[in-house]
């Protein structure tokens, strides 16, 4: 151990700040290069879908938005449990700098789904198994914001929306396999891990180039949060205090 | 090339509302965390600065 790096070290706000800083400036310009050329293959490159016309195109951001809505809430509670389990600091800021990202994309998610379903199914919302099991996951999200807030001490607010994380994770294999345990109006998935997509090569390159600029985007909005939430919680310490003094 | 024209491109075979409808409110939201992000760091470095700076 004593060769390599020592990852330990980046589980103090004080060293993670500086690396946060610098890995969320290198994920915004990785997303954005991913999103311009997911945004000009979904545009310009994938062909209008024979059945769908352009209204499919949503595609390029509901999808990619539904995967982040779930995963993200996947790594807010882990990070939420291990600070838990372990009484790490920083695992408990990195769950709270997650939420407001996750919630976003989960109404993203919702926002484009209904007005991909107007056209194509001819109704904004139906109370489909997929579709609500992925709103209880927006009010997991603000459930969670809402809880952290209204406790005083961080500390005491970490644990308290810890818990409430990793209780909702259940629904995150509900969502995931709705389409399969229900009769569902949501279509199953066109790709999966184990076969081959159901779905034209660039309307498929499109879509994960787009889930790449989304998961980049999450990682550098996250960061950038962590990095208010350390000076805010850590301001009575000397490092933070002489980090604000100087601007950085 | 999918579009003949910059209209075309914008009237998205019928479905205008629906895909840019979709794009431009998700692109609204990304620059609303992103405007939100930067102000609660610039308000932290003025508020608690400003702070040390009075406090002995």
């Amino acid at each position: 151990m004593s060769a390599g790096i020592n990852w330990f070290k980046y589980a103090a706000p004080q060293t993670f700040y500086p690396l946060a800083g610098l890995l969320a400036a290198g994920f915004g310009v990785l997303a954005a290069l991913f999103c311009a050329v997911g945004l000009y293959i979904g545009f310009f490159v994938a062909p209008t879908d024979h059945q769908q016309g352009e209204a499919y195109r949503i595609i390029f951001i509901h999808v990619p938005a539904a995967w982040m809505s779930m995963f993200i809430y996947l790594v807010m509670a882990f990070w939420a449990g291990i600070g838990l389990a372990f009484g790490t600091r920083l695992s408990g800021m990195m769950a709270s700098a997650l939420a407001p990202t996750g919630a976003l994309f989960t109404f993203v998610a919702l926002w484009t789904g209904s007005l991909w379903g107007k056209p194509t199914w001819g109704t904004w919302w139906v109370w489909d198994a997929r579709l609500t099991s992925e709103l209880i996951l927006l009010f997991l999200y603000f459930g969670f914001l809402a809880l952290q807030a209204a406790i005083d001490d961080p500390r005491r607010a970490d644990r308290a929306g810890a818990v409430l994380a990793l209780v909702g994770v259940v629904n995150i294999p509900i969502i995931y396999f709705s389409v399969q345990w229900w009769n569902t109006l949501h279509q199953g998935a066109s790709v999966s891990f184990t076969s081959a997509p159901t779905m034209a090569a660039t309307m498929f390159a499109g879509m994960v180039i787009m889930a790449f600029g989304f998961w980049f985007y999450s990682i550098a909005a996250a960061l950038m949060r962590v990095r208010c939430i350390i000076l805010e919680r850590e301001r009575g310490s000397d490092w933070a205090a002489q980090l604000i003094r100087s601007g950085a | 090339m999918n579009w003949a024209s910059l209209s075309d491109f914008f009237a998205m075979g019928g479905y205008a509302l629906y895909v840019w409808g979709s794009y431009g409110v998700t692109a609204g939201l990304i620059v609303v965390e992103l405007v939100l992000l930067v102000r609660r760091r610039a308000g932290i470095l003025t508020r608690l600065g400003r702070r040390s700076h009075t406090s002995p």
